[in-house]
């Protein structure tokens, strides 16, 4: 057995004439096999390649595409009813059928997506700002500061979530806007503690501290270091943020808690074909089912690519 | 090790006292008189009568200390929706089912969720892990109620094997802890997974191999126990997930347990209710994190230290 | 000559990458015999811990591969064992150490525990026996309370204690080969001589043959018998410690003696770096792969690969200057005194 890929050279076959001092190209001394690549152009370039995650992504930019025309496309208003029209299946003029009070299913099911989507990207939003400001000083401070503000997370944490949020609802009253506060109230506790984490663990860092030490300025360092690497952690988190606020409203409308009654939205439609599971009229629950699902799988799997192609430690 | 405990205790103690007084003073910042709620056309000395019965005739303070020692005693006080039968007696009554279908779930979801996420690490990259996890990226994105409606519709309607109404026989549970667990068991598989494949490339299984072990034996002992420290710390939030979900699960299945008493008592505004099971859920997710503290101090030797050096 | 107990002939192992295959180790031999210490030396990424890894057949495969050659150990290729049969090897006839004490523990179990698992695995042995010989060898390590140890789990040691454990589990089945793959590159200096100290202890007691893999040309000078110089996946000069260090035929092997600081030496003189970086192996050059960063280079390095040439009965060495042709061509011979 030899060696695969080069052969060992007999003496006498090689030419007397190269015997001479080699004349080096010095560049290629030290160069660099690979291009360098920003970080977030690479995590681009690694996200595109995860099918899953462009899928994802892809069906997030439809839902949002329908959920804004979807409504205007058919002559019905979501809460027009036409008794006449109950529970008819799908056809030419419903698209999706009609429930027990002769309203177009096609046109609440996108009325829905722009409830979902709504409460969804707000309570993303407005949990970002809140956990940002609050992990960010917290971590940034540091010592008592930090201290007292984490025992606050520690038991806020300790309490469940749905509960809560249920409680607050049953105070609240139900509404659009009551849903978004009381998810906010404490769903904001996860972002905090992870923006803490990581702003905490940079200020320590090695780099960050060689920066400073090479004259950096905090503008800088924020914009330089703590910035790009908090923000892959933060927005992962934001994008499973979505589905979370998504099921939250579908399960608070599912018990009575969610959107006021003429309003539709994916929890109350599941709620209302309940009552009619046996009678065969299909449509009531698939669509509402149907959609809640597969925005919540399209927002899971981008989230997951998402974090796969925003982790440092999978570069290559 | 005992201090560590004690320490936990006294944070779940806090904590389940910061829930009861948060949910008696959200209560009772409700506007209007819960008594006003279905009960018009009553006479005054009726209704002076029914605030005495439910202690309301006591200024806040007064009502919120009796409460806490109401509590302490485990007297959740009368009921408002049946006014002849006490929060007690339904909590009581709908305990058994409550607590068989949780159990069903979470241990259903546990070994499910550990074998799934074991068998696709295991496989990394095979069909096995795709397939894997495929299925449990659409367990978390139906959500349960969707599930268990599905289910009704469609296993519980074709096959009499399994029933879906009511409660009884071991065959009730099977669906409806089928809908809870599958979000849980998910999260676990997952999870399981990506720790197993993190742990199989520590220097340690390395090292395990070049023992002699076999591949069977460094999974078992070094890679497995390691890679199930993470799920320990979710079985917390895993309850939780299990306990709220069974609200909408009992209520679909129609399981008469206390999560169908907690979801009517929310559409009557039964406030005593109200506040009993969200004490007594809180308290049950408290103390579930509590065990979960002692659980991972006693399978990780890492704590032990690190709070003797506290 | 004493008996050989290991003959690795034209080992290559590659790995399959993105792109390609990375031919991490292209074509190496060498032999161990009964109970001498040879040193294994390069700088990272030249393939020795690859060909450590390949002997006990611990490369993952996929991505990696024993594309050809032979490892013979006591008369059986290794390299053509099935699973289960290099189960029986591991861990009874050849123990292995790994670079970071650290990392190479399991953090949930106790030390005992680990250390009478190969023993429990391999022999017929009760665990209370098990346990005596775990004590035993903790003694022979260095610790003073073995008994006591056993119970101990590894966050509980410090990094030199926890290398004694790793080294006290490699030998438990009392193999007739260790594979110490950079035993004390994640340790103090002062524990590193310790540790270096030990293993000739241990040899001295127990007669089992090392190879010690390792970066380090000081650590090599004292402890080994022979020493293989690897650049890029090839072993570029060998013989014995003398003929290494005093006699440095390689340019390769006279800029990494140059590169070691010496506490004896002539400290006016300045170390000198070797410039440059290994080349890719995705692609190894047609010639001799140190041709770019070698100071001697010639037309003929960059076209054909170098032949090996036997200087003495142990020393030889890969390199074109060795050919009569090249003579004049090498500058004042870097030689440390």
């Amino acid at each position: 057995m030899g060696i695969p890929t080069k052969q060992k050279t007999e003496h006498s076959s090689v030419p007397d004439d190269l015997f001479v001092p080699l004349n080096k190209d010095s560049a290629q001394l030290e160069n660099i096999v690979r291009p360098s690549v920003g970080f977030w152009k690479d995590a681009w370039q690694r996200l595109l390649k995860n099918k899953l995650a462009v899928a994802g992504l892809i069906t997030i930019i439809f839902l949002t595409i329908m959920a804004i025309v979807g409504p205007m496309l058919t002559p019905y208003s979501y809460s027009e009813q036409t008794l006449s029209n109950q529970n008819q299946p799908p056809s030419a003029e419903h698209w999706f059928g009609t429930d027990n009070l002769g309203r177009d299913m096609f046109t609440r099911t996108w009325y829905g997506a722009r409830i979902s989507l709504f409460i969804g990207l707000a309570a993303a939003l407005i949990e970002f700002i809140i956990g940002v400001i609050y992990g960010g000083i917290s971590g940034y401070k540091g010592g008592r500061t930090d201290n007292v503000m984490m025992r606050i997370v520690d038991i806020l944490y300790g309490l469940p979530y749905l509960l809560v949020v249920i409680l607050l609802m049953v105070v609240m009253g139900p509404g659009l806007f009551t849903i978004i506060i009381a998810l906010t109230l404490t769903g904001w506790i996860g972002m905090a503690r992870i923006v803490r984490g990581q702003v905490l663990q940079l200020k320590n860092n090695e780099y960050v501290l060689a920066s400073k030490v090479l004259g950096a300025n905090t503008s800088r360092i924020i914009r330089k270091h703590l910035l790009p690497n908090t923000m892959g952690p933060v927005i992962v988190s934001m994008t499973l943020t979505v589905p979370g606020a998504i099921f939250a409203e579908a399960f608070l409308s599912f018990l009575g808690l969610g959107v006021s009654a003429p309003v539709a939205s994916w929890g109350s439609m599941a709620n209302d074909a309940l009552g009619v599971l046996n009678t065969g009229h299909w449509w009531r629950l698939f669509f509402p089912a149907f959609f809640i699902s597969l925005t919540m799988l399209a927002f899971n799997v981008f989230g997951d690519g998402l974090r796969d192609a925003l982790d440092p430690k999978l570069r290559r | 090790m005992l201090k560590y405990i004690l320490k936990r205790f006294a944070w779940m103690i806090l904590t389940i006292w910061v829930i009861i007084t948060l949910t008696f003073f959200l209560m009772h910042s409700i506007p209007g008189d819960p008594l006003d709620v279905g009960d018009s056309g009553g006479s005054a000395a009726a209704s002076e009568n029914l605030r005495a019965y439910y202690n309301l005739d006591q200024p806040l303070p007064v009502q919120y200390f009796s409460y806490i020692k109401n509590i302490v005693t485990l007297d959740f006080g009368p009921s408002m929706t049946s006014r002849s039968s006490t929060v007690n007696d339904m909590i009581s009554s709908g305990f058994p089912a409550s607590l068989q279908l949780g159990i069903a779930s979470l241990v259903f979801s546990v070994i499910s969720g550990v074998a799934l996420g074991v068998l696709a690490a295991l496989r990394h990259n095979k069909m096995i892990d795709y397939i894997t996890m495929i299925v449990a990226v659409i367990g978390i994105s139906i959500p349960n109620f969707i599930q268990s409606m599905l289910f009704i519709n469609y296993i519980g309607a074709n096959f009499d094997f399994f029933p879906v109404a009511r409660w009884g026989t071991w065959r009730h549970v099977i669906l409806p802890a089928l809908a809870l667990s599958s979000g849980p068991m998910a999260i676990i598989a997952r999870l399981t997974r990506s720790n197993m494949l993190e742990v199989l490339t520590q220097d340690y299984i390395r090292t395990a191999k070049a023992k002699g072990l076999s591949a069977r034996k460094i999974v078992v002992k070094h890679a497995l126990r390691n890679a199930l420290l993470p799920v320990v710390t979710i079985m917390g939030a895993l309850t939780a997930s299990v306990l709220t979900g069974s609200f909408v699960i009992e209520r679909i299945f129609a399981i008469p347990g206390i999560g169908q008493y907690f979801v009517n008592s929310i559409s009557n505004r039964d406030y005593p209710m109200i506040m009993a099971t969200t004490v007594i859920y809180s308290s049950i997710l408290v103390f579930m994190m509590f065990l979960v503290d002692i659980i991972y101090g006693i399978i990780d030797p890492r704590i032990k230290l690190h709070t003797k050096e506290d | 000559m004493t008996e050989k107990l290991l003959e690795v002939k034209n080992l290559a192992v590659s790995f399959s990458a993105q792109g390609g295959e990375v031919q991490a180790v292209r074509g190496v031999s060498f032999h161990v015999s009964k109970g001498e210490t040879i040193a294994v030396v390069g700088e990272s990424g030249c393939g020795k811990s690859v060909t450590a890894q390949s002997i006990m057949r611990l490369i993952p495969e996929p991505p990696g591969k024993i594309k050809g050659g032979s490892i013979h150990f006591n008369g059986r290729d290794l390299a053509a064992l099935s699973e289960k049969e290099m189960q029986k090897i591991r861990g009874k006839e050849i123990g292995m150490i790994f670079q970071d004490p650290m990392t190479s523990l399991n953090p949930t179990l106790t030390v005992g525990d680990q250390i009478t698992e190969g023993l429990l695995t391999h022999q017929d042995i009760s665990k209370a026996d098990a346990e005596k010989e775990a004590v035993d060898l903790l003694r022979l390590v260095g610790f003073a309370d073995p008994e006591a140890r056993l119970k101990l789990y590894p966050h509980q040691f410090s990094g030199g204690m926890r290398q004694r454990i790793v080294i006290a589990m490699a030998l438990v089945c009392k193999p007739s080969l260790i594979i110490a793959d950079e035993p004390t590159t994640a340790l103090d200096v002062t524990i590193q001589a310790q540790i270096m100290e030990l293993f000739k202890e241990i040899q001295e007691k127990t007669g089992v043959a090392i190879i010690l893999i390792t970066h380090d040309l000081g650590v090599v000078a004292q402890a080994a018998d022979r020493i293989n110089v690897m650049y890029a996946g090839e072993i570029i000069e060998s013989g014995t410690v003398k003929e290494i260090f005093y006699d440095t035929q390689h340019p390769y092997t006279q800029g990494l003696l140059a590169s070691v600081p010496r506490l004896d030496g002539d400290r006016s003189k300045p170390l000198i770096p070797i410039y440059g970086s290994p080349p890719d192996l995705y692609s190894p050059p047609a010639g001799c792969a140190f041709a770019q960063r070698c100071e001697y280079a010639m037309e003929v390095c960059s076209k054909y690969a170098p032949p090996v040439t036997y200087l003495s009965g142990q020393h030889q060495t890969m390199c074109w200057l060795q050919d009569e042709r090249a003579a004049g061509m090498r500058g004042p011979k870097v030689t440390i005194k």
